[in-house]
């Protein structure tokens, strides 16, 4: 068997190709995303929303109502609780979010525990690449093409969210709202990565490729491509690897995103731990040859 | 009696109250800065000088007090771009992914349509202000790279671009070496001269009297508002400080 057929096999499966649609379009949304959570500081923001929209999806389920709906309830819920208990005692934002995601996740945890069900809602935790259903794909390609398009139409406007919200109010915009907007967005972009990696790993695609594309460019413009594409190979790369290695898919697909930024983390030719080391050994060098 | 455009205070803060909790950040300030003067603000950490500040930009609501700006509400006079804003370096995150050119094109987020599609005008005017502020050779460069009166001068770029009548600067001399600070005086001077109002705060007391036209003394209240010269007298500032700042002399 060639290369190319090698490749090919797993296409053969209709559940591979609805395994590889689902984590491009995941990742691709998640990527996008993520450029802003990391630059405004959102990351653990991200940690928490993610979770906290489990018991919201359970909930949905259990009335028969859409899962985004869910989540976007329980998402709004968990930004306000933090945000009130940050406020009204003297804890810090970490310890608040601690508090408010771990708890709506151990409801929503309760929840699927007591709710009778014919789907396994296990797979919410952990996703279930290769059990995605046509319903399953079409859900997660509207709720992604609805959230991506408003990112992408209002991106300079979270840009300016993330830079300068001072700035914004003086010209009369409202940050708050611009805030809110993000948060229901990134509620939204949890339903459909919690399809492919589940909801503990949904953090991971959250904040690594945007992270990644910042080591890699300082034009915010640049860093909207480069999230994206390194998290769809990352995707593509995971699930095809976890199909011959048979492997946990949601795992492989963030681990190969972990991979992908340790290898910028070490050779990115500005940032990158080499580059900074062979800079150092340089000046020495021509310090020493100047002396 | 009709009040005329040109006749509008720039900024009309009017016995002006706010407390953080218990704490009494503002009492009883007032503040008027007519058109086409520069007023420094002077007074110590905790004199109230951010909240004047946030208070005039409509980040704060007083508890007691109004707030004109231009003559009309402040949430109007923000919306028609009069209001600009030069934010502190510390409050800057400069690793930001963003170019000199985009920092000063957010200055005309306010002229554009919803997705803020640069068009021609907008190009224009960036370019202008940029030359206005002698950076147009760093136009490119991410913002962190430039030095730190270059900083400055990029944030003065983006009120010109956008067009504003009335000027905010927090601190803008702090990590500044003496001959930005000199080009940027020349730059307020002139924004001022064609009109501009300029409200400066700032702990650069020796300074002020080339720069400002006008000084504020502040102590959560206004103690005192007049010429430079005579505002920052020592007895004067003993007043809001404590002590005699310009004096280093060991008791």
């Amino acid at each position: 068997m060639n290369l190319l057929e090698l490749l090919a096999e797993p296409l053969s499966y209709t559940f591979m190709i609805r395994a590889l649609s689902v984590t491009v379009i995941a990742s691709v949304l998640c990527a996008v995303l993520s450029c802003w959570l990391v630059l405004i500081g959102w990351s653990l923001m991200g940690d928490a929303v993610s979770h906290a929209v489990l018991p919201g999806v359970v909930l949905a389920y259990i009335v028969g109502a859409p899962f985004a709906l869910g989540a976007l309830i329980f998402g709004f819920l968990a930004v306000a609780l933090i945000g009130g208990v940050r406020d009204t005692t003297k804890l810090k934002e970490d310890a608040a979010i601690g508090i408010v995601f771990t708890t709506l996740f151990s409801f929503g945890l309760v929840l699927i525990s007591v709710t009778p069900s014919h789907i396994d809602l296990n797979h919410i935790i952990f996703g279930n690449l290769l059990g995605v259903s046509a319903e399953d794909l079409w859900q997660v390609l509207i709720l992604g093409a609805v959230t991506f398009s408003i990112l992408i139409f209002k991106r300079k406007d979270f840009t300016l969210y993330a830079f300068d919200q001072t700035h914004a109010h003086a010209l009369g915009m409202n940050p708050r709202l611009i805030g809110a907007v993000l948060l229901g967005l990134l509620a939204m972009t949890s339903v459909v990565a919690l399809q492919a990696v589940g909801v503990i790993l949904v953090v991971a695609m959250l904040i690594i490729p945007g992270a990644t594309a910042f080591l890699l460019t300082d034009k915010f413009s640049k860093m909207l491509i480069i999230a994206p594409a390194l998290a769809a190979s990352a995707g593509v790369l995971g699930v095809y690897v976890s199909y011959f290695l048979d492997a946990s898919t949601g795992g492989m697909v963030v681990l190969a995103q972990g991979l992908i930024f340790t290898v910028v983390y070490l050779f990115s030719p500005r940032q990158g731990l080499i580059a900074a080391y062979i800079a150092t050994k340089n000046r020495r060098k021509s310090l020493a040859a100047a002396s | 009696m009709i009040a005329t455009s040109t006749t509008e205070l720039a900024v009309d803060v009017s016995s002006a109250t706010v407390h953080y909790g218990p704490v009494l950040a503002l009492d009883n300030a007032s503040l008027a800065l007519a058109q086409g003067t520069v007023c420094g603000l002077v007074g110590m950490n905790g004199s109230g000088k951010s909240t004047l500040f946030k208070t005039i930009m409509g980040q704060i609501k007083p508890d007691s007090g109004s707030v004109k700006i231009g003559g009309t509400d402040p949430l109007q006079a923000r919306k028609s771009g009069m209001l600009a804003y030069v934010p502190q370096s510390e409050a800057v995150d400069w690793n930001f992914p963003i170019s000199v050119r985009d920092v000063v094109m957010t200055g005309r987020y306010g002229q554009m349509g919803w997705s803020r599609r640069a068009k021609k005008k907008d190009h224009a005017a960036v370019n202008e202000a940029l030359e206005r502020v002698e950076l147009t050779e760093y136009a490119d460069r991410q913002i962190g790279q430039l030095s730190g009166g270059q900083k400055k001068r990029a944030f003065v770029a983006r009120c010109i671009a956008q067009g504003a009548s009335i000027m905010l600067l927090d601190e803008p001399f702090a990590g500044v070496d003496k001959r930005s600070e000199a080009t940027i005086t020349t730059l307020l001077r002139e924004i001022a001269d064609d009109g501009g109002s300029i409200l400066i705060s700032t702990h650069d007391l020796q300074a002020l009297p080339q720069l400002a036209d006008e000084a504020v003394l502040l102590m959560r209240k206004v103690l005192m508002h007049g010429a430079p010269e005579v505002v920052l007298q020592a007895e004067n500032l003993a007043l809001a400080f404590g002590l005699d700042p310009m004096k280093r002399d060991v008791s």
